[in-house]
């Protein structure tokens, strides 16, 4: 199994994935190999056996020039904005090599490691999470004559929209041609790979990530008293941060007491500080930058309604993790996760009279919310890692039998 | 003789659009027309003026040996009456023919008898109006919104001067007794009860069209053949349904239709049923026995109670909300307020809101317009909030408005 990040090193919900997955197969019996680019030793592997590709036994006359993998390599990250993000990554810092900077030179490079390392190794077949591992994914399974699963959380088209980055969309495309079977996270993705990429029907399976579990509310005393409406994801155009302000504007008109709390960063923040200030809404808005642990949980637990405006949401974790803590949540119907969770109040992202109506509803009756939380855990607990593992083992068995 | 008693429910809602918090205090057409005349088109096309036409044909061929009940909502024929008149037209030569019964219940399908008891009465009396004004005939039988069945009712609708009340044969209020007598309602002194035979009543309702139940196909002998097993002493077999089951819940190609029309002469082979109204089976029906029914009970869903309309909290508070705004609109004295007061009262609002996702959770996705149950929760409460703040518009004001908004 290749990847990208394993907790705690992670900085979204694919490494969230790939660990749940990973270890509910371990624990159905499968034996997983996973290969990061760069293993720093304390990753919660529970039975999952951890490779960094840097540490693969290839000697340094084989591949003279590599360096190791710099962990702050994270899939929502496009080229152009690689380099700041790096800066931030909670990864010990490691000395940058001549590739630092360069991400696609890093995903050649950590593609060239795994195909070493498929030499040495024996497995039956090869499962590459997105787009980074695609190249070691295709070199690994043609390197040791096993079928290529690859696993689709996220594509080109919903992280960056029109300003897909064509390089990005070509490796993807090279690595949805070549696998023998496709996984995505959605059938919201399953189309989307139908109209991008041409995927076709028989290789196509949709598995749903896992839910995480339930937490409840939180004991601390609410911050604020008013009503509080959350956005907690990355302020880039994928989220829909701009559509999460229209809509705010709306509900801030319409009920003065309640506030807004954008919690992430991501390259549209300044913009979207802007657009506040340009809104009126400066007094009303609060930004909190990155959160992380704890801080995750808190701004849950002031919240009275989660809101993902997501463009474009292959399947989107948060929303399940507002629902752990007991927070009613609205989704954009252009997201996975829309399909596993009937008691989410569902929007288009674009229409923020109708995003503006359902957060006004939630704030202003309170048997809404309640029904939704309610409704939300139990189908929350339907989705586990073992259920998902268990269809990826079927996977396993159809294609490398 | 056991007597057949066939009754068929039709019932359409005022549906309402997707009305928006943005809405309220700026526009007060909360129903979605052209939604509601498509379906009432549809399925009166699908179902009543078919079927109509096929048991008017029946009843004609036995030469009055063929007979049924219907209970049509008022506010079913309101909207036939401005969009569908042919199908009020076919509904009034059935009850011209002396063989079909018309019940009354409340005129808006609505649950007032659990919310406001002169409401319940009101609903009643203008439901008996509009039978009699469309049809031609005054109900003598009542029978209440998804044949919610409490002791209580069965004494007011006695009250009201009805002779035969219809309602769930549920197990939970019988035990022992058979749903296929004839009873008293505790605390009655005239009024009889006939009860609803679920087994045979959801055979032909849900159970018909379901190729992977061990019964399938059912012939019209078939069935004829289980209810002559009843014992001797039955007096009734209440197959009480949903009219649209026979033309448009089930597709006409499922064979529905030629199973209806076939029924009557499988049953008149075995000599000891005859069909008959809920009035006559009442008439020829001693009701020896005393039933109480403490608690409330209804014909949906596996419960046979009211979790589908008030089972969850949105549910219950709509529910609330929509009683205790009551009083207001009376007071405010605008009929077109208590009209729209009244749309809202109609259960299938609240039934559009049910979370229930069971088995009866797919019945009830079918009967919904509403992507999701709280969809329906957030338009309701948003039209509650303007009808609200209707009532409380001065007069003068309102008159100049409406005017404009209607015209």
């Amino acid at each position: 199994m290749l990847g990208w990040e394993f907790p705690p090193h992670i900085a979204g919900g694919l490494g969230t994935a790939c660990h749940g997955l990973a270890r509910a197969l371990a624990a159905g019996g499968v034996e997983v190999l996973f290969v990061l680019p760069r293993a720093l030793g304390d990753e919660d592997a529970g039975g999952v056996e951890i490779v960094g590709a840097d540490t693969a036994a290839v000697s340094d006359a084989d591949l003279p020039e590599l360096l190791p993998v710099d962990a702050a390599l994270q899939p929502y990250t496009t080229a152009a904005a690689y380099a700041p993000a790096a800066a931030v990554a909670e990864a010990p810092p490691v000395p940058r090599g001549r590739y630092g900077g360069d991400l696609f030179a890093e995903v050649a490079r950590y593609a060239r490691r795994v195909e070493e390392l498929a030499r040495t190794r024996e497995f039956d077949v090869v499962h590459a999470h997105d787009w980074m591992s695609f190249p070691a994914g295709i070199a690994a399974a043609r390197a040791a004559g096993v079928p290529l699963l690859v696993h689709v959380h996220s594509c080109e088209h919903d992280r960056s929209g029109p300003g897909a980055d064509p390089r990005i969309v070509a490796i993807e495309q090279e690595g949805l041609d070549a696998a023998d079977a496709v996984v995505c996270v959605s059938r919201y993705t399953a189309e989307r790979l139908r109209t991008h990429y041409r995927t076709r029907e028989p290789a196509l399976r949709v598995v749903h990530n896992a839910a995480p579990p339930h937490a409840g509310r939180g004991d601390d005393a609410r911050v604020v008293e008013d009503p509080v409406v959350l956005f907690l994801g990355r302020v880039t155009y994928q989220k829909g941060p701009g559509y999460f302000l229209e809509a705010a504007a709306r509900v801030a008109a319409a009920l003065p007491r309640a506030k807004f709390v954008i919690a992430g960063s991501g390259d549209l923040l300044p913009s979207t500080v802007e657009r506040v200030a340009a809104l009126g809404l400066a007094r009303r808005v609060h930004f909190t930058g990155f959160l992380r642990g704890d801080d995750v949980s808190r701004a849950f637990d002031a919240a009275d309604v989660y809101v993902m405006p997501s463009v474009s949401e292959p399947f989107g974790i948060s929303p399940l993790e507002a629902v752990a803590r007991g927070v009613p949540v609205i989704v954009s119907r252009q997201s996975g996760v829309a399909e596993v969770l009937p008691s989410a109040l569902r929007a288009d992202f674009w229409d923020v009279e109708d995003l503006a109506d359902k957060i006004l509803s939630v704030l202003r009756r309170p048997a809404l919310g309640r029904t939704l939380a309610a409704g939300a855990r139990r189908e929350a607990r339907e989705l586990s890692w073992s259920r998902a593992a268990r269809a990826v083992s079927a996977l396993y068995e159809e294609f490398a039998g | 003789m056991t007597s057949v008693v066939l009754y068929f429910q039709v019932h359409q809602p005022w549906r309402l659009r997707r009305y928006t918090f943005f809405d309220i205090g700026r526009d007060s057409a909360y129903f979605d027309d052209a939604l509601n005349v498509a379906i009432l088109r549809r399925v009166a096309d699908r179902c009543y003026l078919p079927v109509n036409r096929l048991l008017l044909r029946e009843i004609e061929r036995s030469e009055g040996a063929f007979r049924c009940a219907f209970s049509v909502s008022g506010t079913a024929l309101e909207q036939m009456e401005t969009w569908t008149p042919e199908v009020v037209e076919s509904f009034r030569a059935l009850a011209a023919t002396g063989c079909v019964e018309f019940l009354a219940e409340t005129s808006h399908h609505s649950l007032a008898f659990l919310g406001d008891r002169d409401e319940f009465r009101a609903q009643v009396a203008a439901q008996r109006t509009t039978v009699e004004r469309l049809i031609g005939t005054v109900p003598k039988g009542f029978r209440n919104t998804e044949l919610v069945l409490h002791d209580d009712v069965a004494r007011a609708v006695e009250e009201l001067g009805f002779d035969v009340l219809l309602g769930e044969g549920a197990d939970h209020v019988l035990g022992f007794r058979d749903p296929h007598r004839v009873y008293r309602p505790s605390g009655c002194e005239r009024l009889k009860l006939l009860l609803r035979s679920y087994r045979f009543s959801d055979d032909i309702a849900f159970r018909f069209s379901d190729r992977g139940w061990s019964e399938w196909p059912l012939s019209p002998e078939k069935f004829a053949g289980w209810l002559a097993e009843l014992p001797a002493a039955a007096d009734c077999v209440g197959l009480f349904m949903d009219y649209e089951t026979a033309g448009e819940h089930q597709w006409a190609d499922s064979g529905i239709l030629d199973f209806l029309a076939a029924l009557p002469r499988a049953l008149r082979a075995h000599r000891r049923f005859r069909f008959a109204t809920p009035s006559e089976a009442a008439a020829q029906a001693a009701a020896r026995e005393v039933v109480a029914v403490p608690g409330v009970t209804s014909w949906a869903d596996a419960e046979r109670d009211l979790s589908a309309w008030l089972g969850n909290e949105m549910q219950r508070a709509a529910h609330a909300a929509l009683y205790e705004l009551l009083p207001a609109v009376r007071a405010c004295g605008d009929p077109r307020v208590l009209d729209d007061w009244r749309r809202l009262s109609t259960s299938d609002h609240v039934y559009y809101m049910s979370t229930k996702y069971a088995s009866d959770g797919d019945v009830h996705a079918y009967f919904s317009h509403w992507d999701t149950p709280h969809d329906a929760f957030i338009a309701f409460m948003n039209v509650l909030e303007d009808l609200e703040r209707r009532t409380r518009r001065p007069r003068t004001a309102r008159r100049a408005r409406t005017a404009g908004s209607r015209a």
